[in-house]
């Protein structure tokens, strides 16, 4: 009987021992078309929504400041992507909509990795959005000013 | 042991806490103590967590205490953590009281009005655990003071810990409610406790420079919590409770510092808990073992 309740304590530790391991190997990655079709998803009324701080200087160093902070150890300093976080200079986030952007920072992706970035308060979010839009595309010439 | 031990605890944790504080360092840190938001730690990273308390009780020796956290993301949706914990109290003695693993479970993909959390926690302590990171039941600040740690010491507490996390962002704020079940797994019944938080940002805005000082690397609030009784005995009568103002600071990319003087609000509480926080991230811990730039 002890030995019976012995061997399965020992069971239930490895089986413990080992979930996490099966968890993070099964978990999705997040590649450049899986940011693509997650975009895709954003609700229509947050396609609508405009940046308050559009067109403004100010926000773009902002919100640069901010991805280097939060965002670059993922997606690289110069969001050209890394093992952890796909590159962020690809057309189809450069020219999102800005409430698509948005949302998706909002949100996240919590079941491929991304972070859902609401701990932000909602002005700093917009200000990454100014600083993704001002991304040159992929191939072009990088302004460090921007 | 005497006064002068834990004024040098007191001494060595504030040490510790400036050097941390000149060496070069954002994490989003909540300023809490005790409640748990939404937010989990991102996938891969680390959080080493220093959570040193020096705690004043009405009647009885003074004492400090200290967790050492380290959290780590599994996934985007699971975050797991484990703390070290010990205590010092005055004119008795410094002693290792235990350990906890504990992990958190956000079930939902997407942000909502009230997103909540899945809390599991296993300890492993003794009765002379001083680092008050939950309040349930009737444990009470007094009672825990005026037992000597000799004493105190033998007492195993064996223990699971549930929580409800229920958390809230809107218009910079965030508003985070944790309803908390205890089990002492040598057959005692369910002991029941919760923690609030509310907090803000002083700045909404980032400014475009890089600072140190600016309004936007700080977060303030208040946090309030305490016991709620026992399954047999569900009241707030003979139960502690604590208030305090909360503030976390983030002066760099990955390190945050927080603060808070808790007040105790009834007769079972201790006077006052001095509540200090240092908190550094490493990004990307398995890349860096395997040597990744």
């Amino acid at each position: 009987m002890i030995a019976r309740t012995a061997g399965r304590l020992r069971l239930t530790a490895l089986l413990i021992w080992i979930a996490p391991f099966v968890v993070v190997a099964a978990q999705k990655k997040f590649d450049p078309q899986a940011l693509r079709s997650a975009l895709e998803k954003a609700p229509p009324r947050f396609a609508q929504m405009t940046n308050p701080y559009e067109g403004q200087p100010a926000a773009v160093a902002a919100g640069e400041k901010l991805f280097r902070h939060h965002c670059a150890e993922c997606h690289g300093q110069h969001a050209e992507g890394t093992h952890r976080g796909p590159r962020l200079d690809q057309p189809w986030v450069v020219g999102a909509r800005p409430g698509v952007l948005f949302w998706f920072l909002t949100n996240g992706d919590i079941r491929r990795g991304m972070p859902a970035w609401s701990r932000l308060p909602e002005q700093q979010r917009w200000q990454l959005v100014s600083f993704l839009r001002s991304l040159p595309p992929a191939g072009g010439d990088r302004n460090p000013q921007r | 042991m005497t006064q002068t031990t834990l004024l040098r605890f007191g001494l060595s944790a504030s040490l510790l806490l400036l050097l941390l504080l000149v060496a070069l360092p954002a994490s989003s840190q909540t300023p809490y103590f005790v409640t748990y938001t939404h937010y989990l730690e991102e996938p891969g990273n680390l959080e080493i967590s220093f959570l040193p308390t020096i705690g004043v009780p009405k009647t009885g020796p003074r004492f400090g205490s200290a967790l050492l956290e380290f959290e780590y993301g599994m996934t985007g949706w699971w975050t797991t953590e484990l703390y070290l914990d010990g205590q010092t109290t005055a004119g008795q003695s410094t002693l290792f009281t235990g350990w906890r693993w504990e992990n958190r479970f956000r079930p939902l993909a997407r942000e909502h009005w009230i997103n909540p959390v899945l809390y599991v926690e296993y300890e492993r302590l003794n009765g002379a655990d001083r680092t008050l990171r939950e309040v349930v039941g009737f444990d009470s600040g007094r009672e825990q003071a005026e037992t000597p740690n000799a004493l105190a010491r033998q007492e195993e507490e064996h223990e699971v810990e549930l929580r409800l996390i229920l958390s809230s962002n809107t218009h910079g704020w965030n508003l985070a409610e944790n309803f908390l079940a205890v089990k002492n797994l040598s057959g005692e019944p369910w002991e029941f406790g919760y923690a609030v938080g509310v907090s803000r940002p002083l700045a909404l805005e980032a400014s475009a420079r890089t600072c140190r000082l600016c309004l936007e690397n700080f977060t303030g609030g208040v946090e309030l919590s305490g016991g709620l009784g026992t399954r047999e005995r569900l009241t707030l009568s003979g139960t502690s409770h604590y208030i305090g103002p909360v503030l976390n600071w983030t002066p760099a990319p990955g390190w945050a510092v927080r603060f808070s003087p808790s007040f105790g609000l009834t007769h079972e509480a201790h006077r006052l808990l001095l509540r200090f926080g240092v908190s550094y991230e490493v990004a990307d811990l398995v890349g860096r073992l395997r040597g990744r730039p």
